[in-house]
């Protein structure tokens, strides 16, 4: 099926991409329908989420057999590391997007509602006694009061939870350069147990927003850009707890040198990644 | 004198699996050019649908519902099936050959860029046939019209989450083939200008289509899972919709027209046979212009309410791309300054867009002065604006670029006469379908409506019958692809006298594979850079 061209690698034919698209196309067409409240659709995107699943674990295993077989050379490697660099900065600039959206909101949206510079009419007559202060669900005070979590209790907490992630992983990296694999190993574990258990607070937080605190996804612009924000974030930590795990599981298997051990970077750069992003959302979700 | 390594043995696959499977750059570029030449004619036929409701006063042939459907869609098929997939398609085939690379960086997450566009755009126009029909609420979704459509709103932001990984994906191979694939002494300032204005649109994409990700999630959960974000009643504001939709959606208008700018600049020097005047100075207005398309999004929003200190930042940053964009029209003008000039096909599409494209560019300055664009929002003073820049400017380069490379894809000459007449018919049609509209749209005709008043009745039938004409002379195009691709006159390595660069020193049709081992340079063969 593949056949190394010259220097660089070029793969023959591959017939995964095609198997991702048909389980991607699965997976949205189930998720639209089932918001359009069709009984089938949640299976239907069950359904689309397996193939992709499938699709990934043979990709990548196609790739990390390729790769232990030692048919990339140095500048397939470059190739590898540009693209996640780059697929990196992509999920930057998805964040930022959300981020974008606090911004406005807390410096423009609500102030304007208030009835700031222009939008004293605005307030006058459509919203009379609107306090423009953060928290906000606005002045319809959609979803009913509610209370915010506080900053220096439990997601003070994950920030330590998180940054200790980053000196483990680290330290995984440094062993794995001395070829500890035990060392290795064990620092990895350790990230891994980090992950997952910012991950259970997080569940914990959430559960307590929603029934101790009236704290919802709809409780106006706060709800929306703090469960947004925190949920994306959430999500991309699950990822790499498991993307983390997987690179475990490999260096037990004795995968990996000090000299080229792409998978593992790239795993810990997006690690570092979703360590910084938590950074900005504890300071401006929850402190300030 | 450099020349091309091929290996015979690596013939092309037989059979259907040879495209769905491939990891070719030029067979994944061939399906990149295909899939937008038939998402050109189904959005080409959306227009006629437009232009037929519009021949007259009065409601005609369909239902204002549906004629807003098309407007919407025709812009979505347009920008996100045809144009760009047209670039990256061009990109495909001819940055690896440009630079001396055997294929692009990731030729695996290549083939999968392509292949999510079929079934992002079967999820697309599929909308059509759902309870309550496609979008209508316009391609740029803005709430809270976007978030009362029917069946189809959910499955319009799936696709266009598609076609965003698709993109993304994309541009990740474009950056990492330019910057790792180069062959040795491609150095960065040697590279031909459409690799130079491709690197940079390739960076543009990745930044903001997340961008356009993250504000079409917004809606769906606005829509579907209780969030505010647009909503006053709970804080949030429809207006920031369009400010980071516009954050996108301006540096998505350059990411339409820089590989453009790449492309003419790769023709222009071609038929005039001289060096690209001011090539360094090119690249440099490249990289203004990208850097500049992130501080000007709200012009398009003056009239939505914003600050006065932001109009006025807005107004004078836009009008900042005039001068990078000055820089480059006043570069291809002095390349032709005393060259030995001849008209072939590419040549005359290339000055198309010179003219045409800079008659868009004023437009736009217009555009940009704030109480001006008062009275020009909205109006179809801005559909003659853009589509003066995508249809004359992108689109004409496109044309350009394909008759330019047609000879090295398919081993063929296309027919002369044919090309220069599709030019010509092309070119005076299109000028009379959208020359019209500047009128209209300063005599206060609005956008997006199925029905006028009767002032405004001359110059749309005009501009209709420019429309009929100017689609009708595509079909000529298509034409003139497939008799280039079954036969022709055999075409040299070098088909075109003039033309310099890596991608002339191959056989043409480019065999297979190219550059398994990277050739050495020469610098009389190369178009930029090297002893100029
Ligand atoms: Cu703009």
């Amino acid at each position: 099926m593949s056949h190394a061209n010259g220097s660089y690698y070029v793969p023959h034919g591959t017939r995964w991409p095609i198997i991702g698209s048909v389980g991607l196309f699965t997976l949205v067409v189930g998720a639209a329908n089932w918001m359009n409240g069709s009984s089938s659709g949640q299976w239907v995107t069950m359904a689309g989420a397996a193939i992709v699943l499938f699709m990934m674990f043979g990709w990548f295993g196609e790739v990390i057999r390729e790769s232990e077989s030692g048919m990339y050379s140095k500048q397939v490697d470059t190739s590898f590391r540009m693209g996640m660099i780059w697929f990196i900065f992509s999920e930057v600039m998805f964040f930022a997007a959300f981020f974008g959206a606090l911004y406005y909101a807390r410096s423009f949206i609500v102030p304007w509602l208030g009835g700031e510079g222009t939008g004293a009419m605005t307030n006058e007559l459509l919203w009379q006694g609107y306090e423009p202060v953060w928290p906000t669900n606005g002045p319809a005070n959609l979803g009913g009061d509610f209370k915010t979590i506080p900053a220096f209790e439990l997601p003070l907490f994950n920030t330590l939870l998180l940054l200790t992630s980053g000196f483990t992983v680290t330290m995984a990296h440094w062993a794995l350069k001395k070829m500890q694999r035990r060392a290795l190993v064990a620092w990895l574990a350790a990230t891994v147990i980090l992950g997952f258990v910012f991950v259970y607070f997080q569940m914990e937080e959430y559960a307590h927003a929603y029934h101790e605190l009236g704290l919802t996804l709809g409780s106006g612009i706060y709800g929306s850009t703090f469960f947004m924000l925190t949920g994306f974030h959430g999500l991309h930590v699950t990822l790499g707890a498991i993307m983390l795990l997987i690179i475990m599981i490999r260096c037990a298997k004795g995968h990996f040198t000090p000299q080229e051990h792409f998978g593992f970077e790239a795993v810990a750069w997006y690690w570092h990644f979703v360590d910084v992003v938590w950074l900005g959302l504890f300071l401006f979700v929850y402190v300030l | 004198m450099s020349t091309a390594h091929t290996h015979e043995h690596h013939e092309a696959p037989k059979g259907l699996g040879r495209w769905v499977f491939s990891t070719n750059h030029k067979d994944i570029g061939t399906l990149y050019l295909l899939f937008s030449l038939l998402m050109f004619i189904v959005g080409g036929a959306m227009a006629m649908v437009i232009r037929l409701e519009l021949f007259q006063p009065g409601l005609q042939f369909v239902h204002p519902e549906f004629f807003n459907q098309m407007t919407t869609m025709h812009a979505l098929v347009m920008i996100f099936g045809a144009v760009m997939p047209a670039f990256v398609g061009l990109a495909n085939w001819m940055i690896p050959l440009m630079i001396g690379a055997p294929d692009m960086a990731l030729p695996r997450m290549n083939n999968w860029s392509f292949w999510i566009l079929p079934f992002a755009f079967a999820m697309l126009l599929s909308t059509l046939f759902m309870d309550g029909g496609g979008p209508a609420g316009g391609w740029t979704l803005y709430p809270p019209l976007s978030l009362q459509s029917g069946n189809s709103f959910a499955f319009v932001i799936f696709a266009i989450h598609l076609m965003g990984i698709s993109s993304i994906m994309g541009a990740i191979n474009v950056i990492a083939t330019i910057l790792n694939m180069r062959a040795p002494g491609m150095t960065l300032l040697r590279m031909p200008l459409f690799v130079w204005t491709w690197l940079i649109t390739a960076f543009l994409l990745i930044a903001v289509m997340p961008v356009l990700a993250g504000a079409v999630t917004m809606l769906l959960t606005d829509r579907f899972f209780d969030t505010s974000f647009f909503n006053a009643a709970g804080g949030g504001d429809p207006v920031m919709f369009q400010h980071i939709f516009w954050f996108f959606g301006h540096p998505e208008v350059y990411i339409m027209i820089l590989p453009a700018f790449g492309i003419v600049s790769e023709i222009i020097p071609a038929f005039a046979r001289k060096p690209l005047f001011g090539y360094a100075s090119m690249v440099y207005a490249s990289a203004s212009i990208a850097f500049l398309s992130f501080i000007v999004w709200a012009h398009h929003m003056f009239t939505v309410g914003m600050p006065l200190g932001g109009e006025l930042f807005f107004m004078y940053a836009t009008m900042v791309i005039a001068v990078p964009t000055g820089v480059k029209v006043f570069n291809w003008v002095s390349t032709m300054w005393r060259g030995a000039m001849t008209f072939e096909t590419p040549m005359l599409f290339a000055l198309g867009f010179v003219v045409l494209f800079t008659i868009g560019g004023f437009s736009g300055l217009m555009l940009a002065i704030v109480p001006a664009d008062f009275q020009y929002h909205d109006t179809y003073f801005v559909v003659a604006h853009f589509h003066y820049v995508l249809v004359t400017g992108a689109v004409f380069a496109i044309m350009a670029g394909a008759y330019y490379w047609l000879p090295k894809w398919t081993g063929h000459m296309y027919n002369e006469k044919l090309g220069k007449f599709h030019f010509w018919w092309s070119a005076i049609w299109v000028n009379v379908l959208f020359f019209p509209q500047h009128y209209l749209g300063l005599a206060g005709m609005p956008r997006r409506i199925p029905d006028y008043s009767v002032q405004f009745a001359d110059f749309n039938m005009i501009s209709s019958i420019g429309g009929f004409a100017f689609g009708v002379g595509q079909l000529l195009f298509v034409y003139i692809v497939i008799k280039t691709i079954r036969g022709g006159e055999k075409a040299e390595a070098r088909s075109w006298e003039g033309a310099k660069g890596l991608e002339w020193t191959v056989p043409s049709p480019a065999p297979h594979h190219t550059f398994d081992t990277p050739p050495e340079l020469d610098d009389s063969q190369l178009a930029h850079g090297g002893g100029h």
